[in-house]
């Protein structure tokens, strides 16, 4: 198990990705697996911090990647505002192009990248995002 | 992230490499704006040196096809995507409305 823990801008989103990129190789991950991975937590980070945090300064995500013998799980905590993923409405895939929205993609994208998803939020202790993804399942 | 571009006979080229993703995503739409801004609506973006994008990249993709597309005055192809990135726009519905050409010369010739 690692854990890192990151300030909330965007331009540590790369290092946050390197990070998890090396926890799912060193889990046995392909290239491709490795890449969702990234893309999965990238789009998570990018949520906290645009959304979480919005754009307050000081804010922190703490990252932990632990290998599971399936697969790997990586776990976002935050201490921003939380929110309900229930309510966010999926993005509309097949819209014209005058209606096509991106709000709701990123969390969208998580979903169909990573097998499990898990949001838990607790008064104190922060938001809690655990995204699990199995090794070797082609999408 | 990288980006430059170049004016040719029936449309405008975009390079970018590097990664696209919320920190330099307000670099390409920055890029992308310059153009519509001055009335240049075909463009193509060369996306073969391309490692990385994530969503902040769509939502600038997107927001110049609208520009581009309205009135049917032009609009953005992507060439040379490499295949992580091929996958995210088949993902978010992005193959529908972008046409996605093998290579530079292919987009730049759809012109």
């Amino acid at each position: 198990m690692r854990t890192q823990l990151f300030l909330a801008d965007f331009s540590n989103l790369q290092q946050m990705r390197e990070f998890v990129a090396q926890a799912a190789r060193d889990a046995g991950f392909d290239e491709q697996e490795t890449y969702a991975v990234q893309l999965a937590t990238d789009e998570a980070a990018s949520n906290i911090i645009e959304h979480a945090y919005r754009g307050q300064e000081g804010g922190q995500i703490e990252i932990t990647c632990q290998a599971r013998s399936d697969g790997l799980v990586v776990i976002l905590r935050d201490h921003g505002r939380s929110f309900d993923p229930q309510r966010v409405r999926p993005p509309n895939l097949k819209a014209k192009l005058s209606r096509r929205s991106i709000g709701g993609l990123g969390l969208y994208m998580i979903y169909h990248l990573m097998d499990e998803v898990q949001y838990q939020t607790e008064p104190g202790a922060g938001n809690v995002l655990t995204l699990f993804k199995r090794r070797g399942v082609q999408e | 992230m990288n980006i430059t571009t170049k004016s040719l006979k029936h449309c405008d080229l975009v390079s970018a490499s590097g990664r696209i993703d919320s920190a330099t995503a307000p670099q390409l739409a920055q890029a992308l704006d310059a153009l519509t801004k001055s009335n240049k609506f075909k463009i193509v973006l060369d996306m073969s040196g391309v490692e990385y994008m994530s969503s902040a990249g769509l939502r600038a993709l997107l927001t110049t096809q609208r520009q581009c597309r309205r009135y049917n005055r032009g609009e953005v192809v992507l060439a040379a995507v490499p295949q992580n990135i091929k996958e995210t726009l088949e993902l978010a519905g992005f193959t529908d409305i972008f046409k996605i050409y093998d290579d530079v010369v292919s987009a730049v010739g759809s012109f």
